[in-house]
């Protein structure tokens, strides 16, 4: 599908998505509870079929966490990227390791390095940190070096 | 610079010729010192872009072998100099130390790089790098740029050269601390 079919398609599943325009793919915006439902059609509905999730990732906006997903098809050739919109304070989101077994280890990373809990996740420990880092989150723009740290 | 007085240092001490052969004249530490310096054997450990010039600096444009370096080591245990070719993180630094404690005695260290040598672009704000590899293991030379060129690493590994043949190492330092500690 182009990426017009699939802006159509998408709205007519899915009424909540809202979609930002410019850049290569069409970026989708999905409420995080409704992340599950959505990620389980794209991955086995006959006209979406994306099998391939080549990207997870998050982002620190300060204000709020926004979870990163690139997808695409090996089949039907087309890509979507979802994002999803996270409480700083809470942030929490379905996992999806179970349609997408690489999103495990992903996850994984994700959650030590922004502190994002992915309910259901069935592995959820630290993937690269050193053993009892737990509760510093790296990534986060507020994240500070104790032996060297400069503010910009 | 003077080469002919560095780099091609002739043999230490004076040779008197005899009937059937000749006497040589010299200190054994001399020799064993410049034994050493011409046969070190670095060990093959690079850990982010500096690798990439080191293995410049072995290949055929610049060929350490011409100093002596050529015979690179894949294990500890055979080599002489640890050159510290890239950033050493949190996680790779119990490595080091235990790849540094099963060298054979005397071993030499050379810090390639801004990261090997403070962290360089990764001394402020890093969750993850140590800042310089000389808090983990004694470093004998270090080597400025990011990454340097495969001339400076010859250029480090020649003043390593000239620290080994002038007697220079961490336990002869040491020892003059000492004396210098008792003086006081």
């Amino acid at each position: 599908m182009t990426n017009e079919e699939l802006k159509t398609q998408l709205s007519i599943i899915h009424t909540s998505l809202t979609f930002e325009e410019g850049g290569e793919w069409i970026n989708a915006v999905v409420p995080a509870t409704e992340w599950k439902a959505l990620a389980l059609h794209l991955r086995r509905h006959g006209s979406f079929l994306f099998d391939y999730l080549f990207c997870l990732t998050c982002v620190d906006w300060k204000s709020h966490l926004t979870m990163v997903y690139h997808l695409t098809s090996t089949t039907a050739r087309h890509s979507l990227v979802v994002k999803a919109k996270l409480d700083r304070n809470r942030p929490e989101i379905p996992t999806v390791a179970d349609i997408w077994r690489t999103a495990e280890f992903h996850e994984r990373e994700v959650f030590e390095l922004f502190g994002v809990n992915f309910t259901g996740h069935p592995d959820l420990r630290l993937l690269i940190l050193p053993d009892g880092w737990e509760g510093r989150f790296p990534m986060r723009k507020d994240y500070d070096d104790p032996i060297n740290m400069i503010k910009l | 610079m003077d080469n002919s007085s560095t780099i091609q240092k002739p043999f230490p001490g004076q040779v008197h010729p005899t009937a059937g052969g000749g006497v040589l004249i010299s200190k054994l530490d001399d020799v064993i010192n410049w034994a050493r310096s011409n046969s070190l054997w670095p060990l093959v450990f690079g850990t982010s872009c500096c690798a990439i010039e080191m293995m410049s600096t072995a290949g055929a444009k610049y060929d350490w072998s011409r100093f002596g370096f050529e015979v690179a080591r894949a294990t500890p245990r055979q080599a002489d100099v640890i050159i510290i070719a890239g950033t050493i993180v949190n996680k790779m630094a119990p490595v080091l130390k235990r790849l540094y404690d099963q060298m054979a005695d005397p071993k030499y260290v050379i810090a390639m790089g801004a990261c090997a040598t403070s962290g360089g672009p990764f001394f402020y704000n890093t969750y993850s790098v140590v800042k310089g590899a000389d808090h983990v293991i004694p470093v004998d030379v270090y080597v400025a740029g990011c990454p340097p060129r495969p001339e400076a690493l010859l250029h480090a590994l020649i003043t390593l050269q000239e620290k080994i043949k002038s007697g220079g190492k961490r336990e002869r330092i040491d020892i003059d601390g000492n004396k210098l500690g008792k003086a006081d």
